[in-house]
């Protein structure tokens, strides 16, 4: 367990991303929710099925791109991830259950 | 003046410890007197829970009893389980995860000694607040579980619930600092050597509980959240008039309700897996599967919940998931039972009184987890759901299971936290009066369940074939009075009057067993390196563990922590003497705990109409307790 | 508050041996951050559970005509809600960037670095600029709320009202602790500078506290916001 902690402290302190990374990152998250926004003022993509899994997709992706990168998830120790993952699974799966008892998502 | 005259007797440690005030104990941020605050708190309680119990069975003893009103009996129904759930067993199982979990793992204190304070002083006060209004008769009466929309202010118009809400957010909060604590304190304080699947069995199945509560608590705080501005601001949240979903609070509340449980249960489970192998004197048979079943449960846990609900008529898709879900997590429960009595056979078994506790357990959890699993089977459901027969149920397991299991505990780690031995003989009439009392309590609640008798009535008619089976339940109950009664009598008495205990009495195989009983403040002397699952026994009977997995620590982490091979120590000194930093003594967890109390409190004005009062009072609370963080995160520790 | 005091409590979890080698804090922030998504989780499923479930409106994505025949137009504030959750994005930019300047404090500037390489060194200026970006953010937040009581809508109206009104205030508030918490920074920063690891380590948990906060928006905004 140590030489594993000494290995991680060494790699989060040299291999984090830089400014530049940080600034692309930045770009990239904007250009998903520009996306995001301009597809809400279109109607004929607001009407498609497709239209709430794939903002919730572009959502997801938003999210997972800021715990990697600006929470350091990626380059971290695996307790702390172990820390995120498991109560992130069981609260979503809590929230799907949920909407399937209360019928707001069906089979 | 710690001079090492009679290192291990009690009197001795009394007289070094200089500082036995009053304020001492304010102060206070050392775990093990954390742990004995939870404890002797816990127990209060747990006593007046039982009062409570007392009670409602003196009303049902016979039909149409008018012992008390039924708005009072429904104030003590409430009253009992809240304060049997939040107050006694949960805290019961605090105080063991405070005193414990550093000495089994062989750290020096708790990752953060002054949080550990603040959840002791949260968990008092927040205890206080929802006690007190039964001595003004206005006692939260709806329930343990609160159903709303009964709960909201249109049914429910006194400020009774208003207690029940602020005091279960209190205690909430507690819970939830505890917890991230006690995670801290097992990932990252464990001594050299201590892999995980090397924790004593108590240690890992308080690991999984912290786990259980930092996830179960959220959704109870969102859902009294709501509650609370339903109360005193007028939202909608369980408001059926403006569309409201009446399901809405319950699925809420089991989302936490049935971790709960397992929260209610793992401390205890953890407990015996620590009595059953040291009186059986073999290693604990199948740790790793004991180890995963318990992770098992508290995973699945999370996932059977609306089987609390099959009354309310989900549709046959949910219902089958959440029977199947229920009946899987039978399954690493009764490995668990499987791998007890695997322990003790062909042990040398010794029948001391925690030994009994912890059998009894074994049996009484498994009638209790029978009747559990009937319940999964929703058409079985339907029948007893609301009944005597439910009462009965989870009596068993939090009784028979968590109350026997703690039991175990305190007769097997008195002699730890004191330095002397409660009375066996005491013990044993404590254990026979109290296994009695307990099935005769509740064995006959089986019966009067599936013969139709409702929970939460406070009275019934003759000639339903109630009668014998509540005479019997109220009979039983006046037996636990007189257990209990014993049991307090032993358990004040025994402090100064007790045997004298060494530092491991009972041949205990885990590093509490290795210092002097009581610890002192530093615990550890010196930091042991642990070469593998039983430590003691490696030392003092290699025999015993000659078949399992032995491996040293790396040796730099060994240089970095001065660490030693384990050892005993007898010698008592002081922290200073040793030039072991300790945390300073610090009233300000007190001070933020009551403030935000204070907060909390502010809102009862609101439902008076004083909303200057109100305003006043929470921000009052509110800087107050900004404030004392403040000072409390710019001291320093030690 | 004393930069004495403080400088005690770093040295001490200098010296302390831990199993993983890992700080206490971040294990607890981490921990923290995992029965936060609880919480939220179960803000989140309630809004999604009562979702066009409200008797009366206003609605947030359609029309409600009142039986008065008054008109209340669908009211949620798209552009103005972009508009603050790309602020909400910018300052968790701001705030990566206030980790990065205090690790590399003592770390000589490279010779003939441009303007942009040194604002990037400048812990003050960007623990400064995530902490007023929250604070227009909050702004917006109230400006929103204002507008939607002036519409009709408060958290006594309706079901959406009163989970709408909830959820964000929620986030609000966690916003709210977190500009404190920068402020308190700012103003250590300012007395006496952060630096060394356990100044990192000290950002680090605020940051990642900050950018929770920050994906639980992500989460809302596309949620409450654009899902229709």
């Amino acid at each position: 367990m140590a030489h594993e902690s000494a290995h991680v402290d060494k790699h989060a302190a040299h291999a984090h991303p830089n400014g530049a990374t940080y600034l692309k990152i930045f770009v990239i998250l904007t250009l998903i929710t520009v996306v995001e926004v301009w597809a809400y003022y279109i109607p004929a993509l607001v009407a498609s099925p497709l239209f709430n899994p794939s903002l919730i997709i572009m959502s997801a992706v938003k999210f997972a791109i800021v715990v990697m990168f600006y929470m350091h998830l990626k380059y971290d120790h695996k307790i702390f991830k172990m820390l995120f993952s498991g109560p992130l699974v069981i609260a979503m799966a809590t929230i799907v259950a949920l909407l399937f008892l209360f019928r707001q998502l069906s089979f | 003046m710690a001079s090492i005259a009679h290192p291990t007797t009690a009197a001795h440690a009394s007289a070094e410890n200089e500082n036995t005030g009053i304020w001492s104990w304010i102060t206070t941020v050392d775990h093990k007197r954390i742990g004995t605050l939870y404890l002797w708190t816990a127990l209060f309680f747990f006593l007046v829970g039982g009062f409570e119990a007392t009670l409602i069975r003196t009303q049902l003893m016979k039909p149409n009893m008018g012992f008390v009103s039924a708005e009072t009996y429904n104030q003590l129904f409430t009253m009992h389980g809240t304060t049997m759930v939040f107050l006694a067993v949960m805290p019961l199982s605090a105080a063991f995860f405070n005193y414990l979990i550093p000495l089994q793992i062989g750290a020096r204190d708790v990752a953060f000694p002054r949080l550990n304070a603040f959840s002791y002083w949260v968990y008092l006060l927040g205890g206080i607040f929802i006690t007190l209004p039964i001595l003004f008769q206005v006692a939260p009466d709806g329930g343990w579980f609160g159903y709303a929309p009964l709960t909201t202010p249109r049914f429910s118009t006194g400020p009774n619930i208003d207690f029940w809400v602020l005091g279960l957010q209190i205690l909430g909060i507690s819970s939830l600092a505890a917890a991230f604590n006690f995670i801290t304190t097992i990932v990252n304080l464990r001594a050299p050597g201590m892999s995980l699947m090397r924790m004593p069995m108590f240690t890992w199945m308080s690991f999984v509980v912290q786990f259980l509560i930092i996830l179960a608590f959220p959704p109870i705080t969102v859902a009294l959240f709501f509650l609370l501005m339903d109360r005193f601001f007028g939202t909608n949240f369980y408001a059926i008039a403006a569309g409201a979903d009446p399901l809405l609070w319950q699925h809420l509340f089991w989302v936490f309700g049935h971790p709960e449980v397992y929260i209610l249960i793992l401390p205890a489970f953890g407990l015996v897996s620590e009595v059953l192998p040291t009186f059986s004197k073999k290693p604990l048979f199948g740790y790793n599967v004991m180890v995963y079943s318990g992770i098992m449960i508290g995973f699945l846990g999370f996932g059977v919940w609306a089987h609390h609900m099959f009354a309310v008529g989900m549709g046959a898709v949910a219902d089958s998931i959440f029977s199947l879900m229920t009946m899987l997590i039978a399954i690493p429960t009764g490995v668990k039972i499987f791998n007890w009595i695997a322990t003790m056979w062909s042990g040398e078994v010794r029948f001391t009184v925690p030994m009994k506790f912890a059998i009894a357990l074994i049996a009484m959890f498994t009638i209790g987890g029978i009747s559990g699993v009937m319940h999964s089977s929703p058409p079985a459901d339907l029948q007893q759901t609301d009944t005597y027969f439910v009462v009965a149920h989870f009596h068993y397991v939090l009784f028979g299971g968590s109350i026997m299991g703690i039991f175990a505990g305190i007769y097997f780690y008195y002699p730890k936290m004191t330095g002397r031995h409660l009375n066996e003989t005491q013990g044993n009439w404590h254990f026979w009066l109290n296994f009695i009392g307990m099935n005769l309590t509740f064995f006959p609640m089986h019966f009067s369940g599936l013969m139709g008798m409702s929970r939460r009535i406070y009275t019934y008619d003759a000639g339903q074939g109630f009668d014998l089976f509540n005479m019997m339940a109220t009979y039983g109950t006046y037996l636990l009075v007189v257990a209990t009664a014993i049991f307090v009598w032993n358990f004040v008495r025994s402090h100064k009057h007790g045997e004298i205990a060494g530092n491991d009495p009972w041949g205990g195989a885990t590093l509490e067993w290795s210092i002097p009983s009581p610890p002192p403040e530093y615990n550890f002397a010196q930091i042991p390196e642990v070469t593998s699952r039983y430590p003691l026994w490696d030392l003092k009977d290699p025999k015993m563990t000659a078949g399992i997995d032995h491996s040293h620590a790396d040796a730099k982490v060994i240089t970095d922590t001065h660490a030693v091979p384990v050892h005993e120590e007898t010698q008592r000194h002081t922290a200073k003497e040793l030039g072991i930093p300790m945390p300073l003594p610090t009233a300000k967890p007190l001070f933020v705990a009551f403030s935000m109390v204070v907060m909390f409190c502010g809102l009862l004005f609101l439902r008076i109409d004083m909303f200057a009062v109100a305003l006043t009072v929470m921000l009052g609370g509110a800087a107050a307790m900004i404030a004392g963080l403040y000072l409390w995160l710019t001291s320093p520790l030690e | 508050m004393s930069a004495h005091a403080d400088g005690a409590a770093h040295a001490e979890h200098h010296t302390h041996y831990t199993t993983t080698g890992l700080d206490n804090r971040k294990i607890a922030i981490w921990a923290f951050i995992g029965s936060e998504c609880m919480l939220f989780a179960s803000l989140i499923a309630t809004y999604l559970i009562y979702k066009g479930k409200s008797l009366v409106g206003p609605y947030p994505h359609t029309e409600y005509i009142d039986a008065a025949g008054k008109v209340f137009k669908p009211i949620l504030d798209i552009p103005v809600t972009s508009a603050s959750t790309f602020v909400l994005l910018a300052s968790s930019f701001a705030m990566v960037l206030a980790l990065q300047a205090v690790q590399l404090k003592g770390v000589p500037l490279p010779s003939g670095a441009g303007w942009w390489t040194r604002a990037q060194r400048s812990s003050q200026l960007w623990l400064a600029v995530t902490a007023a970006l929250g604070t227009t953010f909050l702004g917006f937040q109230a400006y929103e709320f204002t507008a939607f009581v002036n519409e009709g809508l408060t958290i006594k109206t309706n079901l959406f009202g009163s989970t709408f009104f909830t959820l964000t205030g929620f986030h609000g508030a966690h916003v709210t602790v977190g500009v404190l918490w920068l402020m308190s920074l700012l103003w250590v920063d300012r007395t006496r500078g952060l630096a060394g690891p356990g100044d990192e380590l000290l950002v680090d948990i605020t940051a990642l506290y900050w950018h929770f906060v920050d994906v639980v928006w992500i989460a809302i905004f596309t949620l409450v916001y654009l899902i229709q």
